[in-house]
């Protein structure tokens, strides 16, 4: 009996191995420090005392891609800066997540022209919108938890990488 | 997932004989090294990219790479009708989002002839000033986090809060307010404003004189500042310096006392000078300047109590008819509809107008051909012009002093590259 309850509870912790290492996963989730435009500013509103995104585990902007989880795209890519952007992305480790935030990292917001990359899509996969010019920081959490419930549905084979 | 090795190399696969002339000839022969700081570095604003020459830790020299936030704004705006352009110049400075609105509004306004009623005039001054404050706070957040005093950070977006719940108040939008229209404000300042301007005017003092303290008590700080990123009055001139980079060398010039513009003639306030011309003076200088603002916006509030006046002109032909009158005329439904689609044709004509930004002197050159979109819009950038002078003002300093000197001249890279 004890022998068929191990193995029966077996899928359960499998199950919940998977729960735990994504529910540490999005608690302490560490973004990079890449600030491009005026969102960025919004953005580290986000992380000032009256937003606190340390409520999510999330204060820490590590300013080294090497060190991060989380890229949010925070303002406008220009052509020159795209190819400098996929190679942060590049040097980002598994699992990592995108988060373009702002209409600009999103389409291109108001910028329909030459110099702009006419979404953040275009150079690297995003999980996350957040729409706005800029979004308010209330809109930016509100992404950050899209992401975690993103997170939390992910399967053990996925880790790996995507 | 690799990247496509066609643009992954794009931007760092540099040639080390391009440098020639921009570095000594040191750099060529190994002596002195290369690095390669930014676009992506927690201290450089943004994305700015600077290329150094190092000789140990002292920079020989320092080439400032701008661009990576090139927008074609200037170009866009070609594209806009005048009315419907002012959206793009709130994105320029984004630090500065009602200067930027109020230079290309005071550009048009010249252009055009336009009167601006005295009401809007003081409501864009007291905007202005807060604005002001509210860059100057950023600035100094991230200026101290640059230094060492992380907590001048948390203070200041503490306060900017206030700040942009006002900006939110007038205009519905925190940052990008598109709040100053030709010919005046979008809509009336709402009542609440005085109550919030009114509490500002209470509470800042004392918390600027916080920050005196953090910053000029702070013996890490001022070993760190003084004697740093040294620029004399002639040179800071020669350079084209403006704004705070170039009071802290003592040169007695705004613009809002030398050409004033939208009735600053009419407010008493003082120009803070620095001595020296290094980073601790300029940082003084700003701090300086926060008082300053504060005493404007007090005046300011005095007279808009008095002054209950129209908030925009009543020229129809660049004002649209105010709301009430559409649901009562049909010229006027017609009148706005054509002001909105086509929009207004001015006079053929050029002007350039320039004002105290934050960081400098910032101005419009407008040129129409008379038709509803302007020809030629470009925009004299203060973060462009005080960029020149990294080179000068880091030479010869270590490295580490670098980060505490682009601080200084305060830039704002979408300001720089537009
Ligand atoms: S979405 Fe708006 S606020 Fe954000 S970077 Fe673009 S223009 Fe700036």
């Amino acid at each position: 009996m004890g022998v068929s309850s191990k193995l029966g509870n077996l899928g359960v912790v499998t199950t919940k191995l998977e729960d735990a290492v994504n529910w540490g996963r999005t608690r302490a989730m560490w973004p990079m420090l890449f600030g491009l435009a005026c969102c960025a500013i919004e953005m580290m509103s986000t992380q000032a005392p009256y937003y606190d995104a340390s409520r999510f585990g999330m204060e820490l902007m590590r300013a080294s891609p090497r060190q991060a989880d989380l890229m949010i795209v925070a303002g406008r890519v220009s052509r020159k800066m795209a190819p400098v952007l996929r190679q942060l992305y590049d040097q980002m480790p598994e699992p990592k997540w995108v988060l373009a935030m702002g209409d600009c990292a999103s389409c291109g917001g108001v910028f329909n022209n030459y110099a702009i990359v006419q979404g953040v899509d275009e150079i690297v996969p995003v999980d996350v919108y957040v729409a706005g010019c800029p979004p308010r920081p209330e809109q930016l959490i509100h992404g950050f938890m899209t992401l975690h419930e993103k997170v939390k549905e992910m399967k053990w084979y996925e880790w790996a990488g995507k | 997932m690799t990247a496509d090795p066609q643009t992954h190399h794009a931007v760092w696969e540099g040639n080390i004989e391009e440098l020639k002339g921009l570095v000594s000839e040191k750099a060529f022969s190994g002596e002195s090294m290369i690095l390669n700081m930014g676009p992506q570095h927690p201290s450089t604003h943004g994305v700015l990219r600077v290329i150094l020459e190092l000789e140990g830790e002292e920079v020989l020299s320092c080439i400032p790479d701008v661009g990576f936030l090139h927008t074609g704004i200037e170009k866009n705006m070609e594209y806009k009708t005048y009315e419907k352009s002012i959206v793009m110049t709130d994105r320029m400075d984004y630090l500065n989002p009602m200067g930027n609105g109020l230079v290309y509004c005071l550009a048009m306004e010249k252009l055009f002839e336009l009167d601006v009623p005295m009401r809007a005039q003081i409501a864009r001054i007291v905007l202005a000033e807060l604005t002001r404050i509210n860059s100057h706070l950023v600035w100094m957040g991230i200026g101290g986090l640059d230094l060492g005093v992380t907590s001048t950070m948390t203070y200041a977006f503490r306060e900017r809060e206030v700040l942009l719940d006002i900006f939110e108040m007038v205009s519905g939008q925190r940052m990008m307010s598109t709040y100053f229209r030709p010919g005046g404000l979008w809509r009336d300042l709402p009542d609440e404003f005085e109550g919030a301007v009114q509490n500002v005017l209470d509470t800042f003092p004392a918390k600027i004189d916080d920050y005196d303290k953090i910053i000029t008590q702070n013996p890490v700080f001022v070993d760190r500042t003084q004697g740093i990123g040294f620029i004399s009055a002639e040179d800071a001139v020669a350079y084209g310096l403006t704004g705070a980079a170039l009071r802290g060398s003592g040169v007695n010039w705004d613009i809002r006392k030398a050409m004033p513009y939208s009735s600053y003639e009419q407010f008493e306030f003082d120009v803070p000078l620095g001595q020296h011309g290094d980073v601790y003076d300029r940082f003084i200088v700003r701090i300086a300047e926060m008082r300053q603002s504060l005493r404007i916006i007090e005046q300011g509030m005095k007279r808009l109590q008095k002054e209950k006046g129209p908030f925009r002109s009543d020229n129809r032909k660049y004002v649209p008819p105010p709301r009430a009158e559409l649901g009562r005329s049909m010229e006027a439904v017609i009148h706005h509809f054509k002001l909105w689609t086509e929009g207004f044709r001015p006079p053929k004509g050029e002007v350039y107008v320039s004002i105290e930004g934050p960081r400098g002197e910032l101005g419009c050159f407008l040129a129409s051909d008379g038709s509803p979109n302007p020809m030629r819009v470009h925009f004299r950038t203060p973060s462009f012009v005080n960029l020149s002078a990294l080179e000068k003002l880091s030479k010869n300093h270590m490295i580490a002093d670098l980060v505490g000197i682009i601080g200084s001249i305060d830039i704002v890279l979408g300001d720089c590259d537009r």
